[in-house]
Parts: structure tokens; sequence; C-alpha cells
């Protein structure tokens, strides 16, 4: 995907020349509860160009399935918004909620984690295709039903016709997820907004069903949004990547640039936390802690708490996302929210950073898997 | 899914066996019929004798139990036995109180679920809203009361009324005795007024209790699908928010609240029995309440398994019910 | 495996701090349905209200020593001397309704108890071991469900009643209390921890402790039970609110408790026909018991939504 750009980008997308498709700038999202106010999302600023991959990674709880949800309209009642989100143009934030309806699935489509619960149980797959099909388009029900068995032949569902006719529950885990993605596309939509996608499916699955993603999002030239937690899913798919921590942007960068280079401790470590072929044999190296509750954020960095170059001023203030590297070339840019990133020199390992607390345990684990026996 | 209900009713029909075994049981327990009218005065040891003798109760009761279960099944459901009593004929007593009851519960049971779904559907789309305060609040308030004093004081009430109507010369509407006797006769006028002179208290009664369970039925479930995956997805497609919620959360927020009203319905075809009681229909109910109340044990035993034959059926129907609004079950 | 193995000094040190951390996580979220409950005004009212009852009913009688016999003046208004009043045969009823309160609340209690012990351990019995024993529990249940637990309850009433040697047969609450807990209260509890001990027992942690060895009793009440500890409590408390209105229909019908040991229940029902003569002999007794349930109704509601916050909040 990467080495073919979709149509729509030109080959070096110079800032200011093409309209950005979705332009977020200072999004906040806030719930008020019974256990007081949840900051989900803080002043969170990006963009998308048309027909880009973002992959947006994370830990659970970090603000990533509320951004989606913020640009869908479907954010819980009690959810504060603040700032802007222009589809187009058009700014979302504050819409009319007929507007944000007519936009939701038609231009801007959604796929959800789990396959097994997003599909309605009583009725048919290709009912509920059809649903959305003419949820935005003034058919009668045989044209509805004829472009949803279209949908499902396009992402891959054998005997499409039949398929159709069945209901979810008659349906694998991955053909779930293809049809969820066969109804994201029913519309030809401009963004489709992945969350989590194949996490909730066997790993021999995940590989077709993002490969079905990828390709069935550049035959409708369509931008996708993709959040994961997991660095490896977006390593081959994504031009672009954004790591989330703590409800904001902590570091964000072209994909290659972001794996050789990271610039932020929370993206080492993500990445010492996928596994790698040259680390077979050696244990994976955590990040010990648990991601902050964004009912009660750390003071100063939010990563401070977890992170093992942590300083006094750290603690005092919490650093500005800044861009770093060549501003005028967008391809390379790079922004992170770290007061020592310089210190980073990029090629850090993440085993070494992360790896004091595990001193004399796993110093070496052959013996210890050998004294486990 | 014919397969699926045979094997269910033969499934059944152990069941229905150890029910009956278990009645017969408790009616022995409930003690010695004559018990009372020995009390009454002296008896001679002859007359007590052939007075057992008489009502079968020299006999072990394995035995009674047998022949009461060959004429159970054959149709012949004895009599009533105790003396001073009459001989009242106990299937066709059943049946006629069974006629009684199904014209109550019907009408008050369909009232109360249609209210209470719309009710409770409502209260569950605007949650925490002033409405749905109003409707909870009341909800708790019936699950409060105890239901005879629900009835009594509707009957109370509708004395009131009587006078009240008595007084400024329009007759007394309200009849606290049963259902109408005249049956269909008279005018369209003179039927509708007798009918809803008679039906309209107890089904008031019922109707106050029954609607407050299923309105919280209703409400839990939408409740329970509005913030399920799939009706996220049907937002998400852009659908208009009454479409969500019809087509998406109700239609499956329906499936428990249809399944516990087919398994009230056969509870409740074992009579309203306060209710009847209190507005006084010799229906299910009230013939119950006699019966234990003059330990007439064929009564007891014949009116505990015919309600158990409905209830079971009620609950084979409950599933069938369930199957058909709920794809992922299949029968078989 | 790891418990197989001798633990290093370092090891051992984080299995104890991160138990530790297991069980100031455990008080924490205690902590947490405390303060959601707090925070739910009704089922606080529920509670006030349910403590003040079990006051008035427990030590009303040291406070109004009025006689529960008859003798006194007749028909009394309420007021005065009489704060409820007097009945026909002129027992106090401000003693009578005490009175009437602690019976209802003793078979309610002792309802809850009995029938939630037997329908948990019922249930957990039916679901971990499956087999014959579900089978037959399940049977059980289905069983006693063909009859309307009104007339099970009033037949077994009935036996008891007369097979006693005397009307003056004390502690006939007791009789009916666990006439009402065996033969209806425990089929719901039961049938709910029989379903979700079913899908417990598949869990890893369930699968590991049978794994090590662990006793039967002890994966059934120290791993699995615990889990359900909230279903548990809401059920128990809305078992209160029912046996209570139960044991009112047993009196309505004549089948309840008898006198000297009167219910509400059974004050109402003597009582009923006097709405339009003498009302407050009906007014109070049903004051009282619809007092009882409510407030239990709506602390079960609040345990109900402090465990389990999640229905509080809907997406738009």
């Amino acid at each position: 995907m990467s080495e073919q750009p979709a149509p729509g980008v030109s080959e070096k997308p110079v800032s200011g020349k093409v309209e950005p498709l979705l332009a977020v700038e200072d999004l906040s999202v806030e719930f008020g509860t019974d256990d007081g106010l949840v900051r989900a999302v803080r002043g969170v600023t990006f963009e998308l160009a048309p027909g880009e991959v973002l992959g947006i990674v994370g830990e659970s709880g970090c603000g990533k399935s509320v951004t989606a949800a913020a640009m869908m309209g479907l954010l819980p009642r009690n959810a504060r918004v603040h700032g802007s989100i222009r589809f187009q143009g058009q700014e979302l934030v504050g819409a009319a909620p007929e507007a944000l309806r007519a936009l939701r699935g038609s231009r801007i489509s959604m796929i959800f984690q789990d396959p097994m619960t997003s599909l309605n149980p009583v009725y048919t797959v290709g009912w509920q295709l059809a649903e959305a099909y003419q949820a935005h388009h003034r058919v009668p029900a045989k044209q509805a039903r004829a472009k949803a068995v279209e949908a499902l032949d396009q992402v891959g569902i054998p005997q499409p016709d039949r398929r159709a006719k069945q209901y979810p529950h008659e349906f694998s885990g991955g053909m779930r997820q293809r049809a969820m993605i066969a109804m994201a596309i029913i519309n030809e939509p401009e963004l489709i907004i992945a969350d989590e996608p194949t996490t909730a499916l066997d790993v021999t699955v995940q590989a077709q069903i993002l490969e079905t993603l990828v390709k069935i999002s550049t035959d409708v030239s369509a931008a996708i949004m993709l959040i994961t937690h997991d660095l490896g899913v977006v390593a081959g798919v994504a031009d672009r990547v954004q790591v989330m921590y703590g409800g904001t942007v902590v570091e964000a960068a072209g994909v290659e640039e972001l794996f050789a280079h990271p610039r932020m401790p929370y993206t080492v470590g993500l990445l010492g936390s996928v596994p790698h072929p040259e680390l077979i044999g050696r244990p994976l190296t955590p990040i010990h802690g648990a991601p902050p509750s964004p009912l009660h954020l750390p003071s100063g960095c939010t990563f401070g708490p977890r992170c093992p170059l942590v300083a006094e001023q750290c603690r005092e203030s919490e650093p500005e996302l800044v861009t770093i590297g060549a501003a005028e070339d967008p391809g390379a840019a790079h922004a992170t929210r770290c007061h020592r990133w310089s210190e980073l020199s990029g090629d850090q390992s993440a085993r070494r950073m992360f790896s004091h607390a595990e001193i004399g345990l796993h110093e070496d684990p052959a013996a210890d898997l050998v004294e486990e026996q | 899914m014919l397969q699926y209900v045979v094997r269910r009713v033969l499934i059944a029909i152990p069941l229905l066996i150890v029910a009956s075994i278990l009645t017969f049981a408790l009616t022995t327990a409930m003690g010695d019929p004559l018990a009372d009218w020995k009390l009454l005065k002296a008896r001679t040891p002859a007359e007590v004798a052939s007075e057992y003798h008489r009502i079968g109760w020299d006999r072990s009761p394995p035995q009674r139990y047998l022949d009461w279960a060959g004429g159970f099944v054959t149709g012949d459901w004895k009599t009533t036995i105790i003396p001073g009593n009459g001989t009242q004929d106990v299937r066709s007593e059943i049946g006629r109180a069974l006629g009684v009851t199904l014209q109550l519960v019907i009408f008050a049971e369909v009232i109360a679920l249609l209210l209470g779904m719309a009710v409770g559907a409502l209260g569950a789309v605007r949650q925490y809203s002033p409405f749905d305060y109003a409707a909870t609040g009341a909800a708790f308030f019936m699950f409060s009361m105890p239901l005879f004093c629900v009835a009594v004081i509707l009957k109370f009430a509708g004395i009131q009324l009587n006078n009240w109507l008595e007084n400024i010369g329009a007759g007394r509407w309200i009849v606290t005795s049963g259902p109408p006797r005249d049956g269909f006769s008279g005018g369209l006028g003179h039927i509708l007024y007798s009918y809803s002179g008679a039906f309209v208290l107890p089904v008031l009664s019922l109707v106050a209790i029954q609607f407050a369970l299923y309105s919280r039925f209703q409400r839990a479930s939408l409740l329970d699908t509005l913030n399920a995956d799939y009706v996220r997805t049907a937002r998400a497609k852009g659908l208009t928010p009454a479409r969500v919620v019809v087509r998406h959360a109700l239609r499956t927020g329906l499936i428990p609240v249809i399944t516990v009203f087919a398994l009230d319905l056969g509870l409740l075809f074992g009579g309203a029995i306060i209710t009847e009681t209190v507005f006084g229909w010799r229906g299910m109910g009230a013939l119950i309440v006699d019966a234990i109340t003059k330990k007439e044990p064929w009564m007891v035993q014949s009116w505990m398994m015919i309600t158990a034959i409905v209830i079971v059926a009620f609950t084979l129907l409950a599933d069938i019910v369930y199957a058909y609004l709920d794809p992922r079950i299949r029968l078989g | 495996m790891v418990d197989v193995r001798n633990p290093t000094p370092d090891r051992a040190e984080r299995d104890a701090a991160s138990a530790g951390f297991a069980d100031s996580q455990a008080r924490a979220q205690w902590r947490t349905v405390a303060r959601r409950f707090v925070r739910h005004k009704a089922a606080v009212a529920g509670m006030v209200l349910f403590s003040l009852l079990l006051l008035f009913a427990f030590a009303g009688p040291l406070l109004w020593t009025a006689s529960l016999d008859a003798g006194g003046d007749a028909k009394i208004a309420p007021g005065g001397a009489h704060p409820f009043g007097t009945d026909r045969i002129g027992r106090d009823m401000l003693a009578q309704v005490i009175s009437g309160t602690r019976f209802s609340l003793q078979i309610a209690l002792v309802v809850a108890v009995v029938a939630t012990v037997a329908g948990v351990v019922l249930g957990a019995l039916a679901g971990y071991l499956r087999g014959l024993v579900d089978a037959a529990i399940s049977r059980l249940i289905d069983l006693l469900l063909c009859v309307p637990n009104l007339v099970i309850t009033a037949v077994l009433a009935r036996s008891t009643f007369t097979l006693a040697p005397s009307v003056q047969n004390q502690s006939n609450w007791l009789s009916v209390a666990l006439i009402i807990a065996l033969f209806t209260s425990w089929f719901p509890i039961a049938r709910t921890i029989r379903g979700m001990t079913l899908s417990l027992r598949e869990k890893e942690f369930v699968e590991a402790a049978r794994a090590l060895g662990a006793p039967t009793s002890r994966i059934v009440f120290r791993h699995i039970l615990p889990n359900t500890v909230d279903v548990i409590i809401v059920n128990a408390t809305v078992t209160v609110a029912q046996a209570v209105l139960l044991e009112s229909a047993l009196s309505f019908v004549n089948l309840g408790v008898h006198r000297p040991e009167a219910s509400l229940g059974l004050l109402i029902n003597e009582n009923k026909n006097e709405l339009a003569t003498l009302p407050w002999l009906f007014w109070f007794p049903f004051v009282f018991i619809v007092l009882i349930s409510l407030s239990v109704n709506f602390m079960g509601d609040g345990l109900r939504d402090a465990f389990d916050p999640r229905q509080r909040k809907v997406r738009e």
C-alpha cells in the first residue's frame, strides 16, 4: 500500500495545496460522569489527505475510539466536545444531528471491533446491507438488495447471493467482518474509520481482512483511519502513524520514519512490545504499569509515571507537540510530545530502555525456562 | 418445527405425571376431608365408616391416586365429596370457571401488555426524563402494593362512584359481583353499559400490577438493546433515530417481553385469585380458594392438574414464540 | 506452573505486592459500590426508611406499651391516647401495627435468608456439577412452577394449620415463612445462579483452580460464587419485598398466619370491610406494608445501579 499511493494523492503532496479531507483541530472530549469529569480526548490536532491511510495507535483508554466516535457524532449524551472537526470544509462539531446523519454511512463510514455483536442478529445480512444503501439512496428494495449482493461480492464473500439471505450467526467471524466492510463501502464513502477491525479475529484471518479493507478502499478511493493498539497492524498498511497516549497525540510521523526513528519513549516501548522474528526465544519487553485513568491524569507528562527517562521537568509541565525534522517536506514531518526527544537517538532499543525492572529475572531467559521445568 | 413440538410434548408427559403425583401428595397432605364434618356433632362409628366408604377414603392413597388418574384421563373427574357441599361435577365446574377467568384475564393482559410496552419503551428512549422518572416511580409504587389492597381500594372507590351516580340519577353503573349475568341481551348500548360496568374494576386492578411488570421489563430490555453494538452500527449507517429505535432496538428488545407475556398468560389461567375473590367473579381463582378452604380433594387435585397442563403448554408456546422472533434459536 | 517452582525472594516479594494490590482493588471496588449507592437518593431514602421500620417493629413495643388485647374502648378515631385509633373490639391499633410490622418483617427476612441460601446452593450445584444433579434440580423447579405459587403455599398452609394441635399454635409465622421460602422464593435465584455458574465454570480462573486440584466446594464457594455476589444481594433484597406481599396475599385468602400472630396482611384483611366506616383500621396497616416493600424495592434498585452502572449510560 505504502509504495502504491491511492488515487487523489500526488506522489509528494505539498502542504497547503491539497485540501485536506479531514482537519481536526484542538479537539477535546469530556464526559461528566458520576465519578467525576473524564477527559477522554485532549487537544488533538491532525489532518488526513484524500485516500491516505492513517494509523492511530495506542493502548485502550487512550482516546482513540472516542476521537472516532466524535467524528461520527456517535458520542454518548453526556459528552462535551470542543475544538473543530472539518470534513471537506464542513464543520462537524456542533453540526445539526440531521446534517451529521446524512454524512454517516454515506461519506464517512465506520467498521467496529467486534463483528460478532455489530450486526443485528434478527435480520439477514443482505437486509442490513440494503438498509444501509437505502438510508442514503432513494431506490426500490430490489435494487438495494442487488447492491448488497454486489458489495458482498466485492469484499470476497463467495456465493454472495446465497450468503445475503443468511443471518449473521450463520457467518464466521472473518465473514462477518467482511460483511461489515461491505456495509462500510456500499455508499462509496470518502473516509472509512476502522476501529480495531481485526482485534477480535483469529490471527490467520487478520491479515486477509486488513488486505481486503485496504484494497477495497483503494477501489472506492476512500481514506482510512485505522485505529489499533497493534503497531504490527499499521506497519504494513498505513502511510502515516499517530501515537496517542492519555487522550492526546504524543507522536506522529510517516510510517517508516516512526519505525526507524521513534522520538518518544512511549513509542519505543510500543515497538518493544511487537513480536519480531529476530527476537525469537527472548521475552518481549513490556511497559510497566497501566495507562492513566482519564479521570485522574498525572500532572506533567502523562507518560511520566511509566517512562524510564522521566526527569524533573517531565513532572512539572506537559510537553508541547513539537515538529521536528524537515517542516517543508510533509512526508518526513515528525512531531513528538517529549521534553527529552533530542536525547532519543532514534535507534534506542526498547529492550535496553525498559528492561531495568527485569534485571536479575530475565538476564538469562533460557535458564529461566530450564528452571521452570 | 413440528418435530420439535412433538418432542417437547413427549418430554412434558413424564413431567406432568410427576406433577400429578406431587399434587396428589399436596392434596392428601391437606388432611382428612371429613375432619370438620366429624367435629360438627357426635357421629356413630357406623355413620363415620359409611361416610368414608362413600367418598372412597376407605382405600389406600395409592389406590385413590390410580382411581383418580384413570378417571382424569378418561374424562371422569369425579365430584365434590364433602357432606353438605352438594355434589358438583368437577369437570363441568372447572370448565365453567375457566370460561369466566378467560374473559377477564385475556382482556386485562392485552391492555397491560400494550400499555406496559408503550410506557417502558418511551421510558428507555427518554431515560432520566421527567416521564421516565414518573413511570418508574409509578411502577415501583405498584410493585410495592399488595394486589388485594389495590382491588379493595378500587372496589371501595367503585361503590362511592355508584352512590354518586345514583345521586345524580344515572343509576348504579359499577358491578362488583362478577361478569354480567344477562350476557348479550338488550341493545348495543345496554351491552356496552353492563359489560363495561362489570369489567372496569377487575380489569383495572389486574392491569395496574401487570402493567408495572411489563413496563419495567420493556424498559430494561430496550435499554439493553439501545446499548448494543448493532444499534451503534445502525446509527453509524446514518439511519434516522426513529428507525434505529423501532427497527433495530425495539425489534430485538421485544423478544424477552413477549416471552414473559406468554409465560404469564399461562400462570393467569390459574385465575387471578385475588381479583376474582374481591370482585365476585366465580372463576378459577375463586374456585380454588373455595376448594382449599373446604378441603375438597378432587376439586383441588383436578384444578392443579389442569393448571399444570396449561402452564406447561404456555411454556412451550413461549419457547416457540422466542424461536420465531429470534433467528439464532433453531428448534429441532 | 509458577506455584510448583520455588519462588525466588524477588518473585515472592512481587507476588505479595500484587496480592496486596488485588486486595486493595477489591476494597476499592466495594468503596465504589458504596459511593454509587450513597449517591442514589431513592436508595438511601429506602435504606433509612427500612431501618426506621425495623426500629419501629422491634423497639416499638418498648416505647408503646399499650396492650395488644381487646378490652379498651372500641372504634375510637386516631388521636390522643390511641394515635392509630382502636378497632371494633377495642384493641389499640398502634400496638397492632407495631406487632404486625414485626411479624411481616420477620417472615420476609426469614424467607429472604432461607430462599437465598437454598437457591444459591442448589443453583451453583446444578450449574457446576451439571449432568444428573442439574437435571434433578431443574426438573424440580419446572415441577414446582407448574402450579401457581399462591396455590401451593395456600394448600400447604391449610395442611400445616389443621394438622397443628391447636389454633394457639405458636410461631406459625415461621411455618408460613418456610413454606413461602421453600416452595416459591428460591427458584428465581437458583435459576440465575445456575446460569451464571454454567458460564463461570468455563472461565480460565476456574480451570486454573481445577488444574491445581482444588476441591469442588472450594471452587464453588471461593472462585465461582464471589463473582455472583452482586446478583445474590440484589435478588435477596427483591425477595424481601415479594415475601411481604405474598404473605399478605395468603392472609387475604385466610391461609396466612393466625392470631395471636397478626401480620400486616392479616390486619388489612380483618379490616377490609371497614373502609367506609372505620377507614383508619385499613389505611394504617396498608401504609406500613407499602412502606416496607417500597423501601426494600428502592434499596434493591440502588444496589443494582451501584453494582452495574452500565445501564446508566445510553448512546445518543
